[in-house]
């Protein structure tokens, strides 16, 4: 072929290919993702984009509303039997994608399954069942769940990290809770694999898996056998773009439909546009400063006496009061944050009911540091990540004026966050950036990890960077996590968040908004825990 | 010729050991991905099960060793982060960014040769000058930002064609290609052209001086007294002796293209390698930028192989012999 003749062809190619690029059947949505799920695979590794797709696929026994209020899903109902005895009823209309009915064993399975996973990261999906005693199914639509400890938490666990599977997907026997034996399974466990070509993901949840392909994107269609209302759109595809600049390109020339995250920077672009809109849910991610408590000196202060003026608690007072809020969430973080006086949104389970403002007042902050002992501050690092909470390099360095503006010279070190986290985690800052998402919709999980003295074999205190202790606050929060009384709970929880917000171990700053943006002719109901799904995706005409 | 091309692979072999050392220390030093890859909320027992698990617990030159002794038997590893073979994470990527940059190398070529022929041929001449001024731009806009114009032209404003991804593939062989496809095409279009901008402009000049020194060289001027037709003279006596170094380059930037064409892959959505790399260097996956710095390697070495095949083939004075010891 000549020359000539190629690029004629060619030209002609294009043509009619710029002719057929037209909008996409109205019965097929496609969504721009910001983070890629790592597998296909429900119990693969714990992270808000793989629970997301794991929740289209499959439906877990207690489900959970946009307001991460629990609601009954597989199971329609659960009640305390005694403190480490739970009866869940099952649904009996329930079938799974390929007309398989859904029963109780299933639920064995599941559990087993995640105790029997060899291709898993950090193994997080056991984090709930390994603290199981038991579980019994008296009938094909009752499960009965002993606890090894009073778990008061348990319908939210299996809210967030139990997604139903199949028992057909692997051969076995009579299914017998014994997960060191391998619970009477005879085939080999599935592995991820299995799950990302789609053999094994069979589901109840509104969606089936078409195809899951690394980089390129997913593919769902409608599952009609779904127990719930009936999914508004056929097929679904959902693409990977990481970088936030041709995600929102992609939304304004037509290719997607729904878009996750947009920079914040560009959300008066999309404001002024009447053909498209956005939503900004608050979510319970909390962002915090973490001071270094334990350490005296530590490596990243440097005041004039020689100590380490953080493990004062007016300094760490003062520094709260030193920062301006309203003024970060405004300015920096254009709205899409609310600025947080307390560990968990006001009202939520085991939070103050109306935590007090924690007003600026950069003249209290001075005479507090002056009551310390520093009335001519002292020098130390602010450390952040610059890429992964929203606009966190700009906010760490907001905050670090406010600090200096009291006399505290704060230097800034924002780094990316393969390199910051592991820094943290061996403990060479002194001052350092947090998130982190109350998933279970009440403040104990942070609790329990970021407030509460360390104590490693029993998961306590392992981020607690800082090196907090308190013998009050373990007291009241340790009663509280085994208490399965609620109003009891309750009390309990709101006891140890007054204790830690005397104690300032934390210093909040913000929750942040989760944003999604999409086209005109759709509504979107943004979620608190941040997941995107088909489902909160309607047509409004 | 065989021995020669033995020869090479052998010291490709040696190529190869001494960047996997220097790219496996390299990752090493970056950082620890277990914080990365254990939730907070994972216990001391699993975390340690965990790292015991991907032999993080391992001195660093043991964890060499025994990747080096795995990647003698055609293992490169698991990737941390997705639970799969790196290899066949990068393999899975490879035909769309093969076939995108097949067809900027090929736009490359068909543009950048003939117009860099006219601007060598028409020197001072307005046309000559208007291309070899025209072609500044094409090397010195940064990727980034004419991929980003060109959606903003093609995509949001005119809406001819899509902004992002890739389009439908059609199975060839058990290879998904979207070569076959109109949609394929039109997702095809920009990133290629975004590809080829840079290297049109530097083969277009490339060609241009080649040809103004050809010009002055004695054969041609005298094929130009033998009356040898002007047409016979630019391809049988000009072209031929100006492919040696066009040919060399774009070899070399076949090979970057497929490896480092990261930006452009971000800008357009493409599911390319490019963009695994960087995902991958991000989450600290050790096992898949040492895999995939090694097959670049690779496609490096076989590259330069074919040029120097080239070479024989263009310029009959060239002979492929084994180097003397």
């Amino acid at each position: 072929m000549t020359l000539r003749a190629t690029l004629t062809l060619m030209t002609a190619t294009l043509g009619t290919a710029a002719f057929l690029a037209g909008p996409a059947t109205a019965q097929t949505l496609k969504i721009a993702l910001s983070a890629e799920p790592t597998a296909a695979d429900p119990n693969y590794h714990k992270m808000t984009a793989n629970d997301a797709l794991s929740a289209h696929v499959y439906s877990s026994l207690v489900g959970r509303d946009a307001d991460m209020k629990l609601v009954p899903a597989l199971a329609t109902s659960w009640k305390i039997v005694d403190d480490q005895t739970w009866e869940f009823k099952l649904r009996d209309d329930v079938k799974f994608s390929n007309g398989k009915p859904f029963t109780s064993e299933d639920v064995l399975f599941t559990i087993c399954r995640t105790l029997n996973n060899e291709t898993n990261v950090s193994a997080s999906y056991t984090d709930v069942t390994k603290r199981f005693a038991d579980v019994q199914t008296p009938d094909a639509h009752t499960v009965i769940i002993k606890t090894l400890e009073p778990l008061p938490l348990l319908p939210a666990e299996l809210a967030r990290s139990l997604p139903i599977l199949w028992n057909g997907i692997v051969e076995h026997g009579k299914l017998v809770y014994e997960p060191k034996k391998g619970c009477g399974v005879t085939g080999a466990w599935p592995t991820v694999a299995d799950f990302n070509s789609g053999k094994n993901a069979i589901g109840t949840g509104p969606y089936m898996l078409k195809s899951y392909v690394k980089g390129s994107g997913i593919e769902l269609v409608r599952n009609e056998n779904y127990w719930g209302p009936k999914p508004e759109w056929k097929e679904v595809k959902m693409i990977p773009v990481p970088n936030a600049g041709p995600r929102l390109t992609g939304l304004l020339s037509g290719d997607f439909d729904v878009i996750e995250n947009p920079a914040a920077r560009d959300l008066p672009r999309i404001k002024e546009n009447p053909k498209f809109a956005f939503v900004a849910t608050p979510s319970t991610r909390l962002i915090f400063l973490q001071p270094d408590i334990a350490r005296n000196p530590s490596p990243q202060v440097k005041a004039a006496n020689g100590a380490n003026p953080l493990q004062d608690v007016r300094v760490r007072r003062a520094m709260s009061m030193a920062i301006d809020r309203k003024t970060i969430t405004s300015r920096i973080m254009d709205g899409m944050a609310t600025p947080a006086y307390q560990y968990m949104p006001d009202g939520m389970f085991g939070a103050l009911p109306k935590a007090p403002e924690i007003k600026y007042d950069p003249e209290g902050a001075k005479k507090l540091l002056a009551e310390a002992g520093y009335p001519n501050g002292f020098e130390m690092t602010i450390s952040s990540t610059n890429d992964r909470y929203i606009n966190d390099g700009q906010v760490s360095q907001a905050v670090a004026q406010y600090l200096s503006r009291v006399g505290i010279k704060t230097n800034v070190d924002a780094v990316t966050a393969s390199i910051y986290f592991p820094k943290r985690a061996k403990r060479e800052y002194s001052f350092s950036m947090g998130g982190w998402p109350s998933e279970t919709g009440e403040a104990s999980a942070l609790f329990g990890l970021w407030v509460a003295s360390l104590d490693a074999p029993n998961s306590l205190g392992t981020s607690n960077y800082g090196g907090f202790s308190n013998a009050d606050f373990d007291k009241v929060y340790l009663k509280a996590a085994v208490t399965v009384d609620e109003t009891a709970r309750k009390k309990l929880l709101e006891q140890s968040t007054q204790i830690a917000l005397d104690n300032v171990p934390l210093i909040p700053l913000h929750f942040e908004s989760t944003i999604w943006a999409f086209r005109k002719g759709l509504a979107y109901e943004g979620r608190r825990d941040q997941y995107t799904l088909a489902t909160s995706v309607t047509k409004t005409k | 010729m065989a021995l020669f091309i033995l020869r090479r692979l052998i010291q490709s072999l040696f190529v190869l050991i001494a960047v996997s050392v220097v790219v496996f220390f390299a990752v090493y030093a970056v950082g620890d991905p277990i914080e990365l890859l254990v939730s907070p909320e994972a216990s001391m027992a699993d975390r340690q099960a965990m790292i015991a698990r991907l032999g993080l617990d391992l001195p660093v030159w043991q964890q060499y060793m025994s990747f080096l002794w795995r990647a003698l038997h055609g293992d490169l590893g698991n990737s941390f982060v997705h639970g799969i073979p790196a290899i066949s994470l990068i393999v899975q990527r490879i035909p769309a960014t093969f076939e995108l940059v097949v067809v900027a190398i090929f736009l490359t070529c068909a543009i950048g040769i003939p117009l860099g022929l006219v601007a060598g041929l028409y020197r001072d001449e307005p046309l000559g000058r208007g291309i070899m001024a025209t072609s500044i731009l094409g090397f010195s806009l940064p990727g980034f930002w004419q991929g980003m114009m060109l959606i903003l032209l093609f995509a949001v404003w005119l809406g001819l064609l899509p902004a992002s991804g890739r389009g439908e593939t059609v199975n060839v062989l058990g290879v998904p290609l979207s070569f076959f496809t109109a949609d394929g095409w039109s997702h095809m279009i920009l990133p290629a052209i975004n590809l080829a901008l840079a290297n049109i402009a530097l083969v277009l000049r490339l060609t241009a001086s080649g040809v103004v020194e050809a010009r002055s060289q004695d054969y041609v001027k005298f094929a130009r007294a033998k009356g040898v037709k002007p047409g016979r003279i630019v391809r049988r006596h000009i072209l031929r002796n100006i492919l040696i170094p066009v040919v060399t380059v774009v070899g070399m930037e076949f090979g970057s293209l497929i490896a480092y064409s990261t930006i452009t892959e971000s800008v357009f959505a493409w599911p390319g390698m490019g963009k695994l790399l960087i995902d991958s260097v991000y989450q600290l996956d050790r096992p898949v930028v040492v895999a995939y710095v090694m097959l670049v390697t690779l496609i490096f070495v076989l590259i330069n192989l074919v040029v120097d095949v080239l070479y024989a083939v263009l310029d009959p004075r060239v002979q492929l012999l084994a180097p003397a010891n």
